[in-house]
């Protein structure tokens, strides 16, 4: 599903190196937590992948499913499947939540060649989807973000995923701000969509998160590159030691 | 020495004195001379002749050429052929009137007669012996020429040909909408509308359509106790246009006034509020939501506005947004006055101004002017281009670059368009300028394709 060769980015100012030489390969229905310490690019990863300005690639390339992503607008990405759940959703005041899906639901399908939905149609789905992740009408009708609670936004950004159904959804950080309840309301919404062609890469600092959406792969990044790769077990042993004796480890 | 001081002289001659500008304005205007508001002309005339037109060093007018507004005729703007009314609230439940280059088209107008109002043309009430109008044209125009000067409001008085007067007795539900067309190249309209809105009666009125080459608009107000008055003007100006507005409101008692400004395009346009809170608990809101670029010719929107406060716990607000890109050039001139007596009042002013690049320019002069020791005031001004993450999120959910900022554009005019309290007139506001918007979006990508 998501090949990542060799990448290497910096800030576009040329000031940073950030990504170090990524490999990461995600296979089709399968579930990759990347943890790390603070400052280690796993953000920058995601932003790379999803094209926002501000990074330069120098080296490398990412594929998502034979698709060079890189040479791809941010739209196009999100046309080609890729999701990015933002670890902090952005408030748009004076956008209306269902608006703004249901125009990002049809300039995909609209990219991709496919009918747009009518608003009948729209507003049955997306009725449907807001039930189960406990989103009410009110917050569908309130502009994007604006005057949400943490665990709300958060949400929010699980309903456009299940609205958009990318086949690549990468969680960055979408356990920071919420509490416990809220965190298993999410995960119950990731992994509703967990399917045998859809991929997930969660980048997280902690474990706990992990208890919820249950990873195949876990790998350790730092200083840019991931050092260490492993099942469920490896993020247990963070969560244990912290990364202090994996860093020393690789050395 | 000799010659250098005869050359002084023959230039100081060329050039007109600021009277002989006034002289060639009003060679060239109508002259309405008989009729009920005839005292109120003479009046305005000699206040005019008085106050004199404006020029570039009046502090007024520092932001602002006046040039165009001085002219004894404006440059005319060749009409277009296939120019339709604007589409905006075309399928709502409104009276219309119509008028062509400042002339009412009773043709293409709805009857003049409407349940709880009584609505008649400003020609038509000149004739008679006595109206109702007579007693008021003019008269809040007159009392908003302290303590500054609106030449062109005094202008207005006294030149316009044409004008609706309404008085509103009742609640009514049904808007008064009136339309304007072009269909001359030259026209330079002046036009004068009163409202007198009694006590606890509530209206709303609505403007849409191109207004000649050059136009005057004055409305007065009057607000009595507890009336409520909705008023919304909706311009996009063939870009060449030039156009100054003045509305004058006097506000009693728990009544509110509500008045909304969208405005597109235009190479020089002036829109003055002028609101005089004079009783206790009332309220008045003033907002636009202007955008402009000069993709086809030079933009200038200036709002400027003036609220007294001379009541006790009233409120105001003043929103005013600007889009402007290529050079486009904003202005806001917004006073807070608060009379020593007008405890409680909560006044409140916000200019923002989205530049969407940087050769654009938004010059904002708030002021705040406060004799009373309990109130509350503020004022706000910002100047600030796209957010990029904001930009980023929309694309990275699949909405193309040029839609995302249309949504960011109308996210940031969302407060002003939020001042129009009626939400299916809101709502239809706001997806006729999406449309706009994103039109011009993909004008701009023909004219200017990616390399």
């Amino acid at each position: 599903m998501l090949e990542i060769k060799n990448l290497h980015a910096e800030l576009e100012d040329g000031s940073k190196q950030i990504l170090n030489g990524v490999n990461l390969s995600v296979p089709a229905g399968q579930v990759h937590a990347i943890m790390g310490p603070n400052g280690s690019g796993k953000s920058t990863l995601s932003y790379v992948l999803s094209g926002r300005d501000g990074y330069e690639v120098t080296e490398g390339s990412a594929k998502l499913e034979g698709q060079d992503l890189l040479d791809m607008e941010p739209e196009e990405r999100a046309a080609a499947g890729l999701f990015l759940a933002f670890q902090y959703p952005v408030e748009i005041p004076g956008v209306g939540n269902l608006t703004f899906l249901r125009t990002a639901l049809n300039a995909q399908r609209k990219a991709r060649g496919e009918d747009e939905l009518s608003s009948g149609e729209f507003l049955k789905i997306v009725r449907e989807k807001a039930k189960t992740l406990n989103i009410d009408s009110d917050m569908l009708k309130r502009s994007v973000s604006v005057g949400f609670s943490g665990g709300e936004k958060k949400r929010n950004e699980i309903l456009q995923m299940a609205m958009l159904e990318p086949r690549m959804c990468i969680l960055d950080e979408t356990d920071s701000g919420l509490d416990v309840d809220a965190m298993r309301l999410v995960a119950q919404g990731v992994n509703a969509l967990r399917s045998p062609d859809r991929s997930f890469l969660v980048i997280t600092h902690y474990q706990r998160l992990l208890d919820h959406i249950k990873p195949d792969v876990v790998h350790i990044m730092a200083n840019g590159q991931i050092i260490k790769t492993g099942g469920p077990e490896l993020a247990l042993e963070v969560e244990n030691s912290g990364y202090g004796d994996l860093l020393s480890e690789v050395g | 020495m000799m010659a250098d001081l005869a050359i002084r002289e023959s230039q100081a001659q060329a050039k007109p004195a600021a009277g002989d500008a006034l002289t060639q304005r009003l060679a060239v205007l109508p002259h309405p001379a008989s009729g009920i508001t005839a005292a109120a002309r003479q009046d305005a005339l000699a206040r005019l002749e008085k106050m004199g037109l404006p020029g570039r060093r009046d502090e007024y007018w520092r932001f602002t050429n006046p040039g165009v507004f001085n002219d004894p005729v404006p440059a005319p703007i060749p009409v277009q052929t296939d120019a339709n009314d604007s589409p905006l609230f075309e399928d709502i439940d409104r009276l219309r009137l119509v008028f062509v280059d400042g002339r009412f088209d009773a043709a293409a107008s709805d009857a003049l007669t409407g349940e709880g109002f009584q609505i008649d043309l400003l020609s038509a009430a000149e004739a008679t012996a006595s109206h109702w109008a007579g007693e008021v044209y003019g008269v809040l125009e007159a009392n908003g020429q302290t303590p500054v000067s609106r030449p062109f409001a005094a202008l207005n008085t006294f030149a316009a040909t044409e004008g609706v007067l309404i008085r509103v007795s009742g609640q009514v539900a049904r808007p008064v909408h009136i339309i304007h067309r072009r269909r001359s190249d030259a026209a330079d309209v002046n036009l004068h509308h009163v409202l007198l809105l009694e006590e606890g009666s509530e209206f709303t009125l609505l403007e849409t359509g191109m207004i000649g080459a050059r136009s005057n608009i004055v409305i007065e107000a009057d607000l009595r106790a507890g009336a409520r008055l909705h008023h919304i003007t909706a311009k996009l100006a063939s870009h060449p246009k030039v156009g100054i507005g003045h509305i004058f409101a006097r506000v009693a008692a728990k009544a509110q006034f509500k008045s909304f400004e969208l405005s597109v395009n235009g190479r020089m346009m002036r829109h003055e509020s002028v609101v005089d809170i004079a009783g206790d608990d009332a309220v008045a809101h003033v907002a636009a939501a202007v955008l402009g670029n000069t993709a086809d010719g030079p933009f200038h929107h200036d709002n400027t506005v003036f609220i007294t406060h001379a009541g006790e716990r009233c409120e105001s607000r003043q929103v005013y947004k600007k889009v402007l890109s290529d050079g486009a050039v904003g202005v806001f001139q917004g006073k807070i006055l608060v009379k020593p007596g007008a405890q409680k009042t909560d006044g409140y002013q916000i200019s923002q101004s989205l530049l969407l690049d940087g050769d654009s320019q938004f010059l904002a002069k708030p002021e705040l002017e406060i004799y009373a020791d309990d109130v509350k005031c503020s004022h706000g001004s910002t100047t600030g281009a796209i957010d990029e993450t904001a930009l980023f999120y929309l694309r990275s959910r699949g909405v193309p670059r040029e839609r995302a900022t249309v949504l960011l554009v109308l996210s940031f005019l969302a407060a002003a368009l939020d001042e129009v309290e009626n939400a299916d007139l809101r709502e239809r506001i706001a997806e006729r300028l999406e449309e706009w918007l994103m039109h011009r979006a993909q004008n701009d990508r023909t004219q200017n394709p990616p390399a």
